[in-house]
């Protein structure tokens, strides 16, 4: 299968094989202009199968949600068709409004306009808490 | 401008400080007289309490400053639908500080985040409840002398007490603390605070069903309530029930300097009878807990004497 190279815009590569529709739907890769393509089950060296994204247009990417999404990701960027920059991705520390509190006695559960925050507490076994409540992220 | 949300936003050395200011009011109080004239605390609680706001509300008149406040949601906007961040902001255009209580978890935290006078939790839920862990804390080391190199026995309701928790937390600060778990299966310390905050601070502890058994080890013994509504079925909660009330033959084996505290309200988990022994000293921990709240309110507002 044949997917043109990427001129000007971002491939973010290795992602786990099957979250690349997750990734596209969190990014809102179906509203932009620009070409996309999502690649899933390619062969890969590293992981076996593993998903890729092309975005041949300039967009800004939140990194920080790829990386609570799967921090295995390698993003590149490409600048008049060769690799301008290359950012491996690691858990953020904090991740605001990609995840919501689901405990129901937390106050984001009833105040209006309030941001859900969450904070790393526990790498190694990739734990989430809300800074309100401490409930951890599922 | 500082609030008091969690007890881990305080340093150690603040909360030495705190209970030497405490105690200095306790034994001169009428030096701490004046120290808040002109100044107004607002209780603002969505939720009825008696001894918290009671006790906020005493100690702001102990310094002299005023009070002001609403005792449950329905008489407050609230019950109107005002979010908790436009409560605080219109509250502290009336009041130098706020002492709030919510049934919300992380509710002072939203409120600490709008307000521009100081917030204090007077307890969020099953979540912090900050200023009872400075009353046990105080009273700990007023009845034992000192915060280090004690045995404590923590018995009831380990899952959900807020109180054991914050004050677990609290005492992995200090040296040679050895902590005994005492309660059914059902109602252990969740994993997660033996984990991030025992095993992670090498604070030694123990788990055991009976209390009886671990009498003799205790220096101080802090007792929660075992509730009904925790259990999942009734022949459980009748089975364990009384296991975990504290009766004289139950003290039998205890030390003589034994401290026995519950941060209360107590419903028949520590028989009346102990009341008499001088070890219990639960009613001294509720007068403690004005002293404290009274020197936090002055740290906050940044008043001495």
């Amino acid at each position: 299968m044949n997917v043109d190279s990427v001129r000007n815009g971002i491939v973010i590569d290795h992602i786990q094989a099957g979250k690349g529709m997750e990734i596209y739907k969190f990014l809102s890769l179906d509203s932009i202009e620009s070409p996309v393509a999502l690649l899933k089950n390619v062969q890969s060296r590293k992981l076996g199968k593993k998903d890729i994204i092309k975005i041949d247009g300039d967009i800004d990417i939140d990194l920080e949600v790829l990386g609570y999404i799967d921090p295995g990701i390698t993003v590149n960027i490409i600048k008049d068709g060769t690799l301008a920059e290359k950012r491996h991705l690691e858990l953020p520390e904090t991740v605001t409004d990609v995840i919501r509190c689901k405990n129901p006695r937390c106050i984001t559960s009833v105040e209006q306009g309030i941001k859900h925050i969450f904070k790393l507490t526990d790498r190694e076994n990739r734990i989430y808490r809300c800074i309100y409540c401490e409930s951890k992220a599922n | 401008m500082r609030h008091l949300i969690s007890i881990t936003d305080l340093t150690t050395e603040e909360i030495d400080s705190l209970i030497d200011t405490a105690e200095d009011i306790i034994s001169r109080p009428e030096a701490y007289r004046e120290v808040c004239k002109y100044k107004t605390l607002a209780t603002l609680f969505f939720e009825p309490s008696t001894r918290t706001r009671l006790s906020f509300e005493s100690a702001m008149l102990s310094l002299g400053g005023n009070v002001i406040g609403f005792s449950e949601a329905q008489s407050s906007s609230a019950a109107k639908g005002e979010s908790v961040a436009d409560t605080v902001r219109t509250v502290g255009c009336y009041a130098d500080i706020i002492a709030m209580r919510h049934p919300k978890e992380g509710a002072p935290m939203v409120a600490s985040a709008a307000s521009t006078v100081p917030i204090i939790n007077a307890g969020d839920g099953g979540h912090n409840h900050p200023t009872q862990t400075l009353t046990d804390l105080l009273t700990i080391r007023r009845e034992f002398g000192r915060l280090d190199d004690f045995t404590i026995g923590f018995c009831g309701d380990l899952k959900f007490g807020r109180t054991v928790h914050s004050l677990i937390t609290a005492l992995s600060r200090y040296k040679g603390i050895k902590i005994v778990l005492i309660s059914p299966e059902e109602l252990k310390l969740p994993s997660y605070i033996k984990k991030d905050i025992l095993q992670k601070n090498n604070i030694e502890y123990v788990h055991s069903t009976d209390l009886t058994a671990v009498m003799p080890m205790l220096d101080i013994l802090y007792m929660t309530r075992v509730q009904r509504e925790r259990f999942f079925n009734e022949d459980d909660y009748l089975r364990l029930r009384d296991s975990y009330i504290l009766t004289p033959d139950k003290l039998a084996g205890a030390k003589s300097t034994l401290s026995i505290m519950h941060p209360l309200p107590r419903v028949n988990e520590i028989s009346t009878e102990i009341d008499s022994d001088p070890r219990a000293c639960y009613f001294r921990q509720v007068a403690n807990g004005k002293f404290i709240r009274m020197a936090l309110i002055m740290k906050l507002l940044e008043v001495g004497i």
